[in-house]
């Protein structure tokens, strides 16, 4: 028992030691759950693109709708596509077996993960997916090594690559990365791809926490309320204190 | 007629008395400072955790295939469930944040020594009974680390020699977590928890009111009637319950009654809490990642080690220490010696004057070192076991040790300040 504890220590040691985490820095996600069209559009981007595969089953269709000021005949017509009552989850209908055989790993479910990722991390794993031939789906990915999930979105993007330049390095002139490129076969130029994922990954922010605005505006009222309460009990507290000293 | 009734009942049953005794003519010292408030609001955070874990036992589902769908149902479904949820999260780190400055006021006026021992020992029941709860308590949403932290926790058991293997099994209920492990942590946290430590919290109490509270100078206010003790105006003017002046026998200098001053009192405090609580919350209920941890919005998968698995904020200086010994056995002795210690003081302690005011210079560096020891071990147990942090948590756990060993040497025979006569 005692070796195997710490033979577990030293494999967690080591895996901690090995993921590091992406290997490049995180860009930071420009999030305003106030715009609606923003997550209007990042919605919709996630009905067309993300559903397929990933399931928001704790999200219901009728609190996106509501949250995001979208009339529900609107949004039963453009984003709900398989007849799907308007209080379900947003679920789709891969059988959880198939989706493991195909990807390895069941695509996880993202009602939350901008909670468990941060958004800063979605925007850039996004952005930096590139054509990688020794991979299943053809791409690798900068933020998420390895990761098991095709470039769903190159139509909007174009064909990634990782470009470099050539620099002079301790007087050495190395390749350096510096960013990713691509082809120019998409439907969104570089920077309207980049506001199209930070529209998804707004989108995502929100559905990880929907009440969070409404605790902002109710948190604002509450702490008004206490510092009232906090003086008013302060100005109590002397008075009645003024026997004592 | 309503008087008719209550000496009715007050004849039955001394209400009023008992009120007295308690509450309006309990002489309380007169001098409590802003470290006297972290009793009374971690009795406000109990009763917060009990009234929100009451209506979020309402929608709570204690399955391995339920719980963490139920959590998200209260968080988006239920009406204010959000709400509920959150100020139960985040009560219970507060929960602990009040508790161990607490204990640290205890430390700084020895409000441990000698007549408060069995006060203290009952503070300590509660701080552990406090850790089981939180900790059972964090298994139930069901996420990634309600299920690797209990992993880790649970395989602490193990390390016991000859019946480690057989206990861990025990306290599962399965060879893994699972949902038979989910199901009795519910009910521990839910019903034999709480109810022995509002049990303890009783008792507690009960303890501090019949030795008295002690205050900042660490003198006593009841002094034997023997014509030695000049009352002034101030101590005329007040009545206290006769059961504290014992018929006669005792005087009391420098108190007043708990209610209204201290009610009063403690309600600013009530305030100035419910300010931070409030602002957590309702804008960073996560705690920055310490009150809720990222990877627990994520579903448990037993197939899925998370990258780190670190425990919740209030254990990491006990699992720094537990940690920074390479031998597994030894290191979880050293981490419950670590609670023991404490819960020793009364008895590590020789000294005769409880208040770091007036005790030798060495002590106040000694609280301090123990106080930097512990936020440091704190701090090291939330980060990964590299060699450097390792090294770390083994001097901050020596030093924390260290502040044990020293107080039980240099109090034997300490070169103390003078007391004061009556309470500044």
């Amino acid at each position: 028992m005692m070796k195997k504890l710490l033979s577990a220590v030293a494999l967690l040691a080591s895996s901690l030691a090995m993921a590091a985490g992406p290997t490049i820095p995180l860009d930071k996600a420009p999030i305003d759950l106030r715009d609606t069209a923003s997550l209007q559009n990042g919605a919709k981007l996630f009905q067309n693109y993300c559903l397929g595969c990933h399931q928001m089953q704790y999200q219901r269709y009728s609190r996106t709708f509501r949250d995001l000021g979208i009339p529900e005949e609107l949004g039963m017509e453009h984003l709900m596509f398989t007849g799907e009552k308007v209080g379900d989850h947003i679920t789709n209908a891969m059988p959880a077996d198939y989706a493991e055989n195909s990807f390895g790993v069941l695509p996880p479910d993202l009602t939350n993960v901008a909670r468990v990722r941060g958004a800063d991390w979605l925007y850039t794993y996004l952005r930096t997916f590139y054509v990688d031939d020794s991979r299943p789906f053809g791409v690798n990915n900068k933020v998420f090594p390895l990761v098991g999930m095709p470039h769903v979105l190159q139509e909007l993007q174009g064909v990634p690559y990782q470009a470099y330049e050539t620099r002079l390095v301790d007087g050495q002139p190395k390749e350096i990365y510096v960013g990713i490129r691509t082809d120019g076969s998409g439907e969104l130029s570089p920077e309207e791809y980049d506001r199209a994922v930070a529209d998804l990954v707004n989108y995502m922010v929100y559905t990880g926490e929907p009440t969070k605005l409404e605790a902002r505006s109710l948190g604002i009222k509450v702490m008004i309320f206490l510092l009232i309460f906090f003086v008013l009990a302060y100005l109590l507290k002397k008075e009645y204190w003024k026997d004592v000293h | 007629m309503f008087k008719n009734m209550m000496s009715w009942i007050e004849y039955r049953l001394p209400f009023m008395d008992k009120m007295n005794l308690h509450v309006m003519q309990y002489p309380a010292p007169k001098n409590f400072n802003f470290w006297y408030f972290f009793g009374s609001l971690a009795m406000l955070v109990l009763v917060n955790q009990i009234v929100t874990g009451i209506w979020l036992t309402m929608n709570y589902e204690p399955s391995a295939e339920g719980a963490f769908a139920s959590i998200e149902y209260i968080m988006r479904d239920v009406e204010y469930g959000w709400l509920l949820r959150y100020m139960h999260s985040t009560g219970a780190s507060a929960f602990f944040v009040v508790v161990y400055l607490h204990m640290l006021r205890g430390m700084m006026y020895g409000s441990y020594q000698k007549p408060r021992e069995l006060l203290w020992i009952f503070g300590m029941l509660i701080f552990l009974v406090l850790m089981a709860e939180a900790f059972m308590g964090y298994m139930l949403p069901w996420g990634q680390m309600s299920f690797w932290g209990a992993q880790v926790i649970i395989s602490i058991f193990g390390v016991i020699p000859f019946i480690g293997d057989d206990l861990t099994l025990w306290i599962r209920g399965d060879y893994v977590i699972s949902g038979a492990t989910l199901n009795r942590f519910f009910a521990l946290h839910v019903i034999a928890l709480p109810l022995v430590l509002v049990i303890l919290v009783f008792l507690h109490i009960m303890a501090l009111h019949e030795v008295g509270s002690n205050n900042p100078d660490g003198i006593d206010i009841k002094r034997d009637n023997d014509g030695s003790v000049e009352l002034t105006e101030a101590d005329k003017k007040f009545t206290f319950h006769q059961y504290f002046t014992k018929g006669g026998k005792k005087v009391i200098v420098d108190a007043i009654p708990f209610h209204p001053y201290y009610t009063v009192k403690d309600l600013v405090g009530v305030a100035g809490f419910l300010l931070a609580f409030a602002f957590v919350i309702f804008f960073v209920p996560e705690g920055g990642g310490f009150f809720l941890e990222p990877p627990n919005f994520e579903v448990a998968n037993p197939m899925k080690t998370p990258e780190h698995i670190a425990p919740v904020w209030y254990f990491t200086p006990f699992y720094a220490i537990l940690r920074a010994i390479p031998d597994p056995l030894l290191g979880a002795i050293a981490m419950f010696l670590a609670i023991l210690a404490l819960a020793l003081l009364p008895w590590i302690d020789r000294g005769k004057v409880r208040s770091v005011r007036y005790r030798c210079e060495l002590h106040r560096w000694n609280l301090v070192m123990f106080c930097i020891s512990f936020v440091a071990l704190g701090i090291l147990g939330v980060l990964p076991a590299t060699p450097t942090y390792t090294v770390l948590s083994q001097i901050f756990s020596f030093t924390y040790f260290a502040f044990f060993g020293l107080l039980w040497l240099y109090s034997k025979n300490e070169k103390t300040k003078p007391l004061p006569v009556r309470l500044t």
